[in-house]
C-alpha cells in the first residue's frame, strides 16, 4: 500500500497511469511514455544534486577558504568529527525528541482523535473542521512560522490575552522546543486527520457493531478491533510524517532560529549552520546522510512495532 | 559587468554610490553597462550569497564588495583575481596610506582589494540621559568599571532606558564579535591570535575578564533583554529607533553610526550632533596605553571568473577615486583612507565626530585576518550567548568556546595564554 492509495497528496509525482485511448493492449513503450517527463524532471532535478551530496559528504568542500579552491576527497573524515562533535551529537537527540514530540505524538495522536470525533457527524461539523485543521496545513510553511511568531512572541498576541488575567509566558526563550513542537503540530496536523478519516471511513459499521454486542467497552473496541484495522495506515502516516517532520527547518529557523543559545538547534538548523555559516558544505552534506539514516532507523522501529507483514 | 555589494537595513549609502558610479561609468565607457546587483541580506548571509555567486562561472560577479577579514578566505577560494598590474598603473594608489595598502594583501604578498575607507569603534552616550543621572556630560570613563559604573547609574535613575547596549549573540553576527567581545579583550593583556605560532587563543585571562564583563552586564540587567538582543533587527533598531529616541544611553558601536542619522541616511536625525556624545573604549584596568579599538573596512575587488577584468578595475578606479571616495566616506561616515580625501575641509567638517574616530586609529587592532576566521568567529558569538542568556557560566563558556575552535580550526592551530 502506497502513500497515494490513502491520500491523494499534492506534490506526489504522478503515478503511470495506461494512456486513455489506448485502452485495448497499448504496447510497453506506449505505457511508459507518461512517465517519460516526470522521470526526465527528477533526473534533471533530484539525481544530480543527491548525487552530488553524496561524493560532496567524503570530501572537504567550503563555500570559501582551502576547502573551494581545492576541494579534495577525505573519506570519512567528516563522519568522524561529527561522532567527536558534542553540538551534532546534541542537535540529533534534539531532532529525535521534536520528531517525536511533534510527529509521532502530537501530529499523529491529535490526527486520529480529531478524525475520530469527526465520524458520523453532520455533513456541516466535518467541513468547518476540516475547513479550519486543513487551513493550516495548506499555509506555506513560513507564513505558518511568522504566525506562530507573531502568536508566542514575549510581545505577541499569547502574552497581550493572557496579561489580562494575570498570566505570562516566554516559551521561544524559556522552552523553546516546546514552542517549536507546538507550532509544527498545528501545522502538520491535518495530513495525519486526512489519512485517519479516509482509513476510518473504510471500516465497516458492523465490525463495530459486532464487537459492542460482544461486549467491548469503548476503549477495548478502539483498542482491540479499529486500531489494528487501520494499523497499515497508522504505519504509513507514521513513516511520511517521521520524515517529513526530521526536514522542518523553517518553522524553528523562523521561530528560535536554533537559540537561544543552542537549545532548540536541531540536526537540520545546524546542518544549515555548517554548511552556509561556516563554509563547510561537506560537513554539512555529511549530516544530511546521518539524516537519512535516522529517518530509516524509525522506519524500522514503526514496522517492528506495527507488525504490518504479519497475516 | 556584474557590481555585487550589500544593501541591508540602515546600510543603503553602497548602493547610492553605485547608482552614481554606474551612471559616470556608462557615460565614460559607451557600450558598456554595468549591472548592479545589491544583495539585501544580514551580514551573515550576504557572504554565503557573494560566495555561492562566486562559484560558478556563469554567476560570478566582476566586482565584489569585500570586507577585510574574509579576503585571505576568498583568496585561498579562488574567487579573487590579484590586481597588482593595474595599481602600479594607477596614479592614485600613491594617496592611499601605508595600512591601507596592506588592507586587501593576500598571504603571497598579491594584492586583491582597494580599500574603500575603514572604521573605528568606540562608546556612544547620550548626554540628554547622561544629565538625568547625574552624570558628566563629557564623559570619560578610565577603566571598564567606570562603564558599568555609569550603567549601574542610569538604571537607577532614569527607568524606561536600556543603560548599555553590547552587541552579543550570533543574531548580531560579526557585530557581538568585532564591536563586543573583542573591544573588550584587546582592552585587557591578551588577544585572539598569537603571531609568533601562527595559532589561536582559546583561553586566557583576558578572555575570561572580557566574558566576566559580559556576564556582570546582563545579569546585573545592565544591557539590552537578551531576547530583543537575539533579534537580528537588533542592529538596526538600536541606530534608527532607540538612540534617536532616547531609549538607551550608552552604545558600543562603530564610527559609522552618525551616516544613519545625516539628511542622506535612512533615519534622519539632525539633533545627533548636540544629544549624542563618543569617548574612547577604556582598556580593562586603565592600563596603557589607555584606549582601544578594533578597525575593519571594505574592499573593491576584481572577480577571478571575470571576463572583463580591465573594466572592472577600471569601474573600482572610477568608484574610489578622489570624489567619489569623498562623496562616500561623508555619506556613510566611514575613516578616509586617502591622504587627500583625510586633508580635505569638506571630509573633516563633514561631522562633528569626524575627527574623533579618525583619532583612535592610532589605538585600533585589527582581526586576524585568516580563512579560519570565521568559524573562530562564530566560536565566539556562541560563547556571548550563553553567557548572556544564562546557560553557562563565563569560565564554562570560555572552556566550550576553545573545545568549539579546536574542533573547527584542528587542536595543532590553537594555544592558550596566561
Amino acid at each position: 500500500m502506497s502513500a497515494t492509495d490513502v491520500v491523494a497528496r499534492p506534490t506526489g509525482t504522478p503515478a503511470g497511469r495506461p494512456a486513455r485511448s489506448h485502452q485495448r493492449g497499448p504496447g510497453i513503450a506506449q505505457k511508459l511514455l507518461p512517465l517519460v517527463p516526470a522521470v526526465v524532471l527528477l533526473l534533471l532535478f533530484f539525481a544530480g544534486p543527491v548525487i552530488w551530496s553524496l561524493y560532496t559528504a567524503f570530501t572537504n568542500e567550503a563555500l570559501s577558504g582551502v576547502g573551494a579552491g581545492a576541494t579534495r576527497f577525505i573519506g570519512l573524515g567528516n563522519f568522524r568529527r561529527m561522532f567527536s562533535d558534542p553540538a551534532f551529537l546534541s542537535s540529533v537527540v534534539r531532532t529525535v525528541v521534536f520528531v517525536i514530540g511533534s510527529a509521532v505524538i502530537g501530529q499523529n495522536c491529535l490526527g486520529l482523535l480529531i478524525a475520530m470525533l469527526l465520524r458520523g457527524r453532520s455533513r456541516a461539523v466535518q467541513s468547518a473542521v476540516s475547513l479550519v485543521v486543513v487551513g493550516a496545513w495548506v499555509m506555506p510553511e513560513i507564513v505558518a512560522a511568522f504566525c506562530w511568531y507573531a502568536y508566542l512572541n514575549r510581545t505577541g498576541s499569547l502574552n497581550s490575552w493572557l496579561g489580562h488575567i494575570g498570566f505570562h509566558q516566554d516559551w521561544l526563550y524559556t522552552a523553546p522546543m516546546f514552542g517549536v513542537i507546538l507550532a509544527n503540530v498545528w501545522r502538520g496536523t491535518a495530513f495525519s486527520m486526512m489519512v485517519y478519516s479516509a482509513a476510518l471511513s473504510d471500516i465497516s459499521p458492523d465490525v463495530e457493531e459486532a464487537a459492542s454486542i460482544d461486549g467491548a467497552s469503548g476503549w477495548k473496541r478502539l483498542w482491540l478491533v479499529t486500531l489494528p484495522m487501520i494499523r497499515r495506515s497508522i504505519m504509513t502516516n507514521l513513516m511520511l510524517i517521521t520524515l517529513q517532520t526530521l526536514a522542518v527547518f523553517t518553522t524553528i529557523y523562523v521561530l528560535t532560529g536554533g537559540g537561544p543559545g543552542t537549545k532548540s538547534q536541531t540536526t537540520p538548523i545546524y546542518m544549515y549552520e555548517q554548511a552556509f555559516k561556516f563554509y563547510n558544505l561537506g560537513y554539512g552534506t555529511a549530516m544530511a546522510l546521518i539524516l537519512l539514516i535516522v529517518g530509516a532507523l524509525f522506519s524500522l522501529v514503526y514496522l517492528r512495532f506495527l507488525n504490518v507483514d504479519e497475516k | 559587468m556584474k557590481v555585487a555589494y550589500q544593501k541591508f537595513g540602515a546600510f543603503t549609502q553602497m548602493d547610492q554610490l553605485m547608482h552614481s558610479v554606474k551612471k559616470q561609468y556608462e557615460k565614460a565607457h559607451p557600450g558598456w553597462t554595468v549591472q548592479l546587483e545589491p544583495i539585501q541580506a544580514d551580514e551573515n548571509s550576504y557572504y554565503t550569497k557573494l560566495d555561492l555567486m562566486s562559484r560558478s562561472a556563469s554567476t560570478a560577479p566582476d566586482v565584489l564588495y569585500e570586507d577585510t577579514f574574509l579576503v585571505n578566505a576568498d583568496i585561498s577560494a579562488g574567487y579573487l583575481a590579484p590586481i597588482d598590474n593595474y595599481l602600479s598603473k594607477w596614479k592614485d594608489w600613491s594617496q592611499f596610506t601605508p595600512t591601507a595598502k596592506t588592507a586587501g594583501k593576500g598571504q603571497d604578498g598579491k594584492t586583491y582589494g582597494v580599500p574603500m575607507g575603514t572604521d573605528t569603534r568606540g562608546l556612544w552616550y547620550n548626554k540628554q540621559l547622561f544629565q538625568k543621572a547625574g552624570l558628566p556630560t563629557n564623559w570619560q570613563p578610565k577603566n571598564w568599571n567606570d562603564v558599568l559604573t555609569a550603567a549601574r547609574a542610569i538604571k537607577q535613575k532614569v527607568p524606561g532606558v536600556v543603560p548599555f547596549n553590547i552587541y552579543s549573540g550570533k543574531a548580531a553576527g560579526e557585530a557581538a564579535t568585532m564591536q563586543g567581545f573583542e573591544m573588550l579583550l584587546y582592552g585587557t593583556q591578551n588577544q585572539l591570535w598569537d603571531p609568533k605560532s601562527k595559532k589561536w587563543i582559546v583561553s586566557s585571562p583576558g578572555m575570561k575578564d572580557a566574558m566576566n564583563f559580559l556576564n556582570t552586564v546582563f545579569s546585573e540587567k545592565l544591557g539590552p533583554n537578551p531576547q530583543d538582543a537575539l533579534d537580528p533587527q537588533w542592529g538596526t533598531k538600536v541606530s534608527t529607533q532607540l538612540l534617536p529616541t532616547s531609549k538607551l544611553a550608552i552604545d558600543l558601536d562603530g564610527s559609522w553610526l552618525t551616516g544613519t542619522w545625516k539628511k542622506s541616511g535612512t533615519k534622519p536625525w539632525p539633533q545627533y550632533t548636540k544629544v549624542m556624545g563618543a569617548t574612547a573604549m577604556p582598556t580593562e584596568h586603565g592600563q596603557a596605553p589607555g584606549k582601544t579599538s578594533m578597525s575593519g573596512g571594505w574592499l573593491l575587488s576584481v572577480g577571478s571568473k571575470s571576463a572583463h577584468k580591465d573594466q572592472a578595475f577600471q569601474l573600482i578606479s572610477l568608484a574610489l577615486n578622489r570624489q567619489n571616495t569623498l562623496t562616500y566616506d561623508n555619506l556613510a561616515s566611514q575613516i578616509a583612507e586617502r591622504k587627500d580625501v583625510a586633508n580635505d575641509p569638506k571630509y573633516k567638517n563633514s561631522d562633528p565626530f569626524t575627527s574623533f574616530f579618525t583619532g583612535l586609529v592610532k589605538y585600533t587592532h585589527f582581526r586576524p585576518a585568516y580563512s579560519t576566521y570565521p568559524q573562530v568567529s562564530d566560536a565566539i558569538q556562541q560563547a556571548m550567548e550563553a553567557v548572556m542568556t544564562g546557560q553557562a557560566s563565563p569560565g564554562a563558556a570560555v572552556s566550550q568556546f576553545g573545545s568549539n575552535v579546536k574542533s573547527a580550526v584542528g587542536p595543532d592551530k590553537t594555544t592558550t595564554s596566561s
